[in-house]
C-alpha cells in the first residue's frame, strides 16, 4: 500500500492535542512526519505520510475535530503558461521536486516529492509557482 | 581549400530557399561528424538564442497628443513611472522601474511584483494600460492633468530600445557568507549552498562570435519575438578575452549589445516581466542572432562547445558587493549545465537563470525564418569594439 501524503492545518486549540498519537493508537496507522511546524498559541501545519487500512477513518477523525486535511500534490501547482523553464527554482527546491531533465534542461515538477515549503512560490521570477487553495 | 563566402552569396541562397541553416547546437554535432572544413563549406548560417533577464531594457513610447495639448512632465503607466525628460508626449518606460506603491525592500526580501518590465509585457500582450500624466502648463501645452487608458495599437510609436542586452558571458554566483542573500543572480544560500549562472552557453549569441567578426551595428536579429537590430555596442561593453586559469584556455569576458526594434510586432512570450525576490523587477528578453559562415574561422568560433566556454565563479556575499577583484576559479558551461560544480573543494548544486529550452526555441524559430526566405542577413554598417580594442572598465572616483 502506498502512503498518502497529506497537509494538515489547524488552529491553536488543536496544537495542544496529541493528534499523531491518536492516528497511530486508534486507527493503527503508520505515520511519517515529513515536516511539522507546531507551536503553542500558533496555527500549525504538518505534512504526513500515512499508511494503513483505516487511513480514511483516521483522516475523518482529524476533519471532525477541525483539522483541514488536503492531499499534498494539490497544493503547489506550476502555471505552465507563465513558466519559462529558466530552472532557477531547481537550485533551491529542498527535495528535488523541481528538477531539470538533462540534456534538454527542461524543468519538471514532481508533486509527490513536494513538501510544500513554498520557497519556489517566493523565488520564481515569473510567479509561475502557485499555491492552489 | 578553405571556404570564403560573402553576405551577398548567402543572401542569394536564402532568397532561392537553398541556404543551409543550422542552430549553434546542430553545428557542433555537424563539426563532430564531418570535421570543421566540411561543416564550414556546407553551412551558410548558424542561429543562436538566449532568453534571460536583461535589466537595461525599456521602450520609448510616443503617446499621442491630447485635447487641449499637454507637455507631460510626469507619466505613470499602471502606476509605474516613465521618464519624460524628452519631448511633450514621449516617455521611456524602463524595465526596472517599480510601481509607485511598491514596498521595495522595506519588508525584506521584497517581492517586487510589478515594474516596468511587466508594463512592457502587458502592452505587448495588448492589455489596456492605465496612463496618468501631469503637466505644468505652458502657452502651447496648457493641460495639466490626464487619466485614461491606452493600448499598444492606439499609441503612435513604441520602440523597444535596450541599452545593454545579450551579455556575452556572466559570473557564476555563489555565497561564502553565513546568511542567505537575494541578488540579481537570484537567491543564494549561505556556505556555498547553491550556485546560479546565466547565459545559454553554446547557444549564446556573443559567445559564438567572440571577436565580433559578424555581429555589428545594423545586424538584423530576432528580438522579443519580432525583428530587431543591433543599434550599437551595449553599455559596459568590455569584450576582452580572459585567461581561464588552470585550464589553459581563453574565454570571452563581457561584450554587450544595444538593441532596438518596433515593439508593436513583438510578443509577450518573448518579453516577460520578471521579479527577483529581494532585488527588483526586470524584463526577460528573447534574442536570436544569425551568424553568417563567411569562412572557417567564423565556423570554428560558432562551433565552440559548452566544454570550451568558461564562466568565473564569484562570491556575491562579500567580494561582489564590496567590489573586490578576483574570483574563485573558472567553470565550464558543461559543468554548470551538469547540475553540480566544485567550489573550494565542496560540491555545489547549480541552476540557470537563463532558459535553455527557450534559447533553443529561438534558435530554431530564427532558423525557420531564414529557411523560408523571409529573413535576409545584414552586413554590419560598423563593426563593434572587439577584444583587441582594449576597452577597460572605469569606476566612479570619489573625492
Amino acid at each position: 500500500m502506498s502512503p498518502k501524503r497529506i497537509v494538515l492545518r489547524f488552529g491553536t486549540d488543536i496544537s495542544v492535542k496529541p493528534i499523531v498519537y491518536r492516528l497511530v493508537k486508534d486507527y493503527d496507522l503508520v505515520v511519517n512526519i515529513v515536516k511539522a511546524d507546531v507551536n503553542p498559541q500558533k496555527e500549525g501545519t504538518m505534512i504526513l505520510e500515512v499508511t494503513g487500512d483505516q487511513s480514511e477513518e483516521g483522516l475523518n477523525y482529524l476533519r471532525d475535530i477541525g483539522v483541514s486535511v488536503q492531499a499534498l500534490n494539490q497544493e503547489i501547482v506550476r502555471n505552465e503558461d507563465k513558466c519559462v523553464m529558466c530552472g532557477m527554482c531547481t537550485g533551491i527546491c529542498p527535495t528535488g521536486a523541481l528538477y531539470m531533465e538533462r540534456p534538454s534542461m527542461e524543468v519538471r515538477f514532481d508533486g509527490d516529492q513536494c513538501v510544500f515549503c513554498q520557497l519556489c512560490v517566493k523565488v520564481c521570477p515569473m510567479k509561475a509557482m502557485e499555491v492552489c487553495l | 581549400m578553405s571556404v570564403e563566402k560573402t553576405y551577398a552569396e548567402i543572401n542569394a541562397k536564402i532568397k532561392s530557399g537553398k541556404a543551409v541553416v543550422v542552430t549553434a547546437e546542430e553545428l557542433i554535432a555537424l563539426v563532430e561528424e564531418k570535421g570543421l572544413s566540411k561543416a564550414a563549406q556546407e553551412v551558410d548560417v548558424v542561429t543562436t538564442g538566449t532568453f534571460a533577464p536583461m535589466c537595461s531594457s525599456g521602450a520609448f513610447l510616443s503617446l499621442g497628443h491630447t485635447t487641449p495639448r499637454m507637455k507631460m512632465q510626469k507619466v505613470w503607466l499602471n502606476g509605474v513611472s516613465a521618464y519624460t525628460g524628452i519631448a511633450a508626449v514621449d516617455a521611456y518606460i524602463g524595465a526596472t522601474e517599480m510601481h509607485e506603491d511598491d514596498p521595495l525592500n522595506s519588508h525584506y526580501p521584497g517581492e517586487f511584483r510589478y515594474g516596468g518590465g511587466h508594463v512592457i509585457q502587458d502592452l505587448v500582450a495588448r492589455k489596456p494600460v492605465k496612463l496618468k500624466a501631469l503637466g505644468y502648463g505652458t502657452d502651447c501645452y496648457p493641460r495639466r492633468n490626464l487619466e485614461t487608458t491606452i493600448t499598444l495599437d492606439e499609441i503612435n510609436e513604441a520602440i523597444l530600445f535596450n541599452p545593454r542586452n545579450c551579455y556575452q558571458n556572466y559570473n557564476c554566483a555563489v555565497n561564502l557568507t553565513d546568511r542567505t542573500i537575494y541578488t540579481y543572480m537570484g537567491m543564494i544560500k549561505p556556505h556555498l549552498g547553491n550556485a546560479n549562472f546565466s547565459t545559454s552557453g553554446q547557444l549564446s549569441p556573443l559567445l559564438k562570435d567572440p571577436h565580433f567578426n559578424t555581429i555589428g551595428v545594423g545586424t538584423k536579429i530576432f528580438l522579443g519575438g519580432g525583428i530587431g537590430y543591433v543599434a550599437w555596442n551595449g553599455t559596459q561593453h568590455f569584450p576582452s578575452m580572459m585567461n581561464v586559469e588552470g585550464k589553459g584556455q581563453r574565454s570571452s569576458a563581457g561584450g554587450t549589445l544595444a538593441l532596438t526594434g518596433d515593439l508593436k510586432q513583438m510578443s509577450p512570450r518573448w518579453l516577460v516581466g520578471t521579479s527577483y525576490l529581494g532585488y527588483g523587477a526586470t524584463l526577460s528578453v528573447g534574442i536570436g542572432i544569425p551568424i553568417p559562415i563567411l569562412n572557417e574561422e567564423i565556423a570554428r568560433y560558432a562551433a565552440l562547445k559548452d566544454e570550451e566556454l568558461y564562466a568565473p565563479i564569484v562570491d556575491y556575499g562579500e567580494a561582489y558587493p564590496s567590489f573586490t577583484p578576483g574570483n574563485l576559479g573558472y567553470v565550464s558551461y558543461a559543468e554548470l549545465k551538469s547540475g553540480k560544480i566544485k567550489v573550494n573543494g565542496k560540491e555545489v548544486l547549480t541552476a540557470p537563470l537563463s532558459s535553455m529550452p527557450r534559447a533553443r526555441e529561438i534558435a530554431s524559430t530564427l532558423k525557420g525564418w531564414i529557411q523560408k526566405g523571409d529573413f535576409q542577413l545584414t552586413e554590419p554598417v560598423k563593426t563593434l569594439p572587439s577584444p583587441t580594442d582594449g576597452f577597460i572598465a572605469h569606476s566612479i572616483k570619489e573625492a
